[in-house]
């Protein structure tokens, strides 16, 4: 009967299903997921980007345009003397490697876990800032041609430093991110320590940090609003 | 059916001549079955992939009304609006009427087959069943063996190959189980002594529960019934016997040159035909539309008439089309010499044997024999001429010369 065992394989599948309904009814998306970008805002609405170029610079797809310039002292448009005047992403070519957020010295640029997304024209491709900035509720602007559905943008920048960002040994495991619109201040992930006094921080790395930190507020403990709102 | 038209013969529709009102019944039979067909088939698609979806851990089609169910629908339409495209080296009007012989065939065989009981419509008296012609379920044969020419002069119209050897292959095909399936049959025609799709249904009219097992002919007739499906499936070519169509070989097969509502007709017919050979089976095999009354209502209730003879047809077909679907989903397709092998060497044997032993048996009751002496005798005798066809059969490494 080997030849006809087959037929029980079939008929003990029915019934179980792996496949979702797919459009109505998604799987979670892994924790670190590349979806689209969005560009970050404090949580006192300025920008966190200040037109660095690092993104552009760093991307290996070259579908990053950046052009910073000068705040107007009246208006600000993000904290420190520079914005991102002009930041557009180029979906077309976009490869979501990351790096770009791995660039990033603000934290500005984040990926998303949305990747729905069917443009029938070009130009609805390039992503400008206006469609790539968070809206006043720090959540993700929804364009058109996007297919998701409330509730899947809750992590928009699901993003997460393991290291500080100059990439300190000392700082390894250590919450150095700063306040996010919608978001506050990110808990720290598994595996992370919250605070230097924490269980695990030995006694040299809390020594270091706080040197560190010194150190740092020396350099832009001034010039800052309420944006240097960080894990400290 | 004496003296009667042998088309019509059986009918009591037209025992009293034929008047306006039997006009306009018939014509309305005629546009129900092909309306039943033609709805049925969308359902099959739809059933076919949802239930292989759920063998296959998937959900199937959904997004096309409720549950998927008018998938169909919108491959049709999505079809009929496509555009045509006939090859230069085409022999054009073959290439164009080749659809239509596939697809009316398929429509004509499905003429015989009772779809319910006797009914009474404003006073006559009419089979729910289009027709009931003398030669019964000779008229399977006769359209599957027209449906052929369908499949043939498309692929040889196409002026190319691929589609020239998927004809052929169609063609060697057909005729190899069209043996089995006729020989299936004859093991249910020495039970029943007649053709008539009509009269071997009411043959297994339900009477009690032991008609299940004893006046229905899956059991008198298993080894008809097992090879009957078998070869009706490889007559329709479904999986796993397919070869006329196989992709990774043929490309599309006969119909690789088709596009468009051309191309949906022939998949119409494909499905079509399966219908029509589970419906058969169901007739010659499992009683038709015959099962138990409904006992609290009236034996002439219109319940009793009308709906449960139908519904318990419906039943019997379905539960044969997921058999043949649980069969797609399991089996992978056959090589052509495998389909040749099992056609040839054992389909056909097997078949003739069983068709033998049962008229013995079914002869020797009739005249009162003992079936002590018939029964062995008849299965000794099928065991020597299996015998004698297996040592027949070349063995590998030896040529046909030299059994010649």
């Amino acid at each position: 009967m080997g030849r006809f065992s087959g037929f029980r394989v079939t008929i003990g599948q029915v019934g179980k299903v792996v496949t979702t309904n797919y459009p109505e009814e998604k799987r979670p998306k892994p924790e670190r997921f590349h979806g689209r970008h969005v560009l970050n805002r404090y949580e006192d609405g300025m920008e966190k980007c200040i037109g660095c170029e690092l993104c552009a610079g760093v991307c290996p797809a070259r579908c990053i345009y950046v052009r910073g310039a000068d705040n107007p002292p009246d208006a600000p448009v993000s904290p420190g003397e520079r914005y991102g005047f002009v930041y557009e992403i180029n979906y077309l070519r976009c490869i979501h490697c990351d790096l770009c957020v791995e660039a990033c010295p603000t934290e500005a640029i984040t990926e998303t876990k949305l990747f729905e997304f069917s443009f029938t024209r070009r130009e609805d491709a390039i992503y400008t800032k206006d469609e790539l900035l968070v809206d006043d509720h720090g959540r993700a602007r929804r364009q058109p041609w996007e297919l998701w559905l409330g509730g899947e943008d809750d992590d928009t920048s699901a993003w997460m430093r393991a290291t500080a960002p100059s990439g300190q040994a000392a700082f390894e495991g250590r919450v150095a991110w700063s306040g996010e619109l919608g978001f506050g201040v990110r808990a720290p992930e598994a595996g992370q320590t919250a605070a230097p006094d924490a269980p695990g921080a030995s006694e040299a790395v809390v020594e270091q940090l706080e040197h560190d930190d010194e150190v740092l507020h020396g350099h832009h403990g001034h010039g800052h609003g309420a944006g240097d709102a960080g894990g400290h | 059916m004496s003296g009667l038209n042998p088309i019509l013969a059986g009918d009591p529709l037209f025992s009293n001549g034929i008047d306006t009102e039997v006009v306009i019944i018939v014509i309305v039979k005629t546009i129900l079955v092909f309306v039943i067909l033609l709805v049925s088939v969308m359902f099959y698609v739809w059933f076919m992939r949802k239930v292989i979806a759920d063998m296959q851990n998937r959900i199937g089609p959904q997004r096309a009304g409720p549950f998927g169910a008018f998938q169909t629908l919108a491959d049709g339409i999505k079809l009929f609006f496509k555009e045509q495209s006939t090859p230069t080296s085409a022999d054009r009007p073959v290439f164009r009427l080749a659809p239509y012989l596939a697809i009316m065939p398929a429509f004509l065989a499905f003429a015989i087959v009772p779809i319910g009981g006797l009914v009474t419509v404003d006073g006559y008296h009419t089979y729910l069943q289009l027709a009931d012609p003398g030669i019964g379920v000779l008229w399977l044969l006769m359209m599957s063996g027209i449906g052929l020419y369908g499949v043939m002069l498309a692929g040889w119209s196409s002026g190319s190959k691929y589609p020239l050897l998927g004809s052929v292959r169609a063609s060697a095909q057909l005729l190899s189980y069209e043996a089995a399936l006729g020989l299936a049959i004859v093991g249910v025609l020495v039970h029943s002594g007649t053709l008539s799709t009509r009269a071997i249904v009411n043959q297994q009219a339900w009477t009690s529960w032991d008609s299940f097992a004893t006046d229905w002919y899956w059991l008198p007739a298993i080894g008809a019934f097992v090879i009957f499906v078998i070869a009706a499936i490889a007559e329709t070519n479904h999986p796993p016997f397919d070869l006329v169509e196989a992709e990774q070989e043929l490309v599309g097969g006969f119909h690789t040159e088709y596009t468009g509502i051309r191309f949906a007709i022939f998949f119409l017919a494909e499905f079509m035909n399966l219908i029509t050979m589970c419906a058969i089976a169901v007739t010659l095999f499992l009683g038709g539309p015959s099962g138990p009354a409904l006992g609290f209502l009236s034996a002439d209730n219109w319940i009793n008439v009308w709906v449960m003879p139908v519904l318990y047809f419906t039943i019997k077909v379905l539960i044969l089309l997921y058999a043949t679907v649980w069969v797609r989903a399991t089996l992978p397709r056959l090589r052509y010499d495998q389909l040749m092998s099992l056609g040839w060497k054992y389909l056909i044997e097997l078949a003739f044997v069983w068709a033998m032993v049962s008229a013995i048996v079914v002869v020797g009751a009739d005249q009162g024999w003992d079936r002590w002496i018939t029964v062995p005798a008849a299965i000794a005798g099928a065991a020597i001429v299996l015998f004698v066809l297996w040592a027949c059969i070349p063995r590998a490494g030896e040529s046909i010369e030299e059994i010649r």
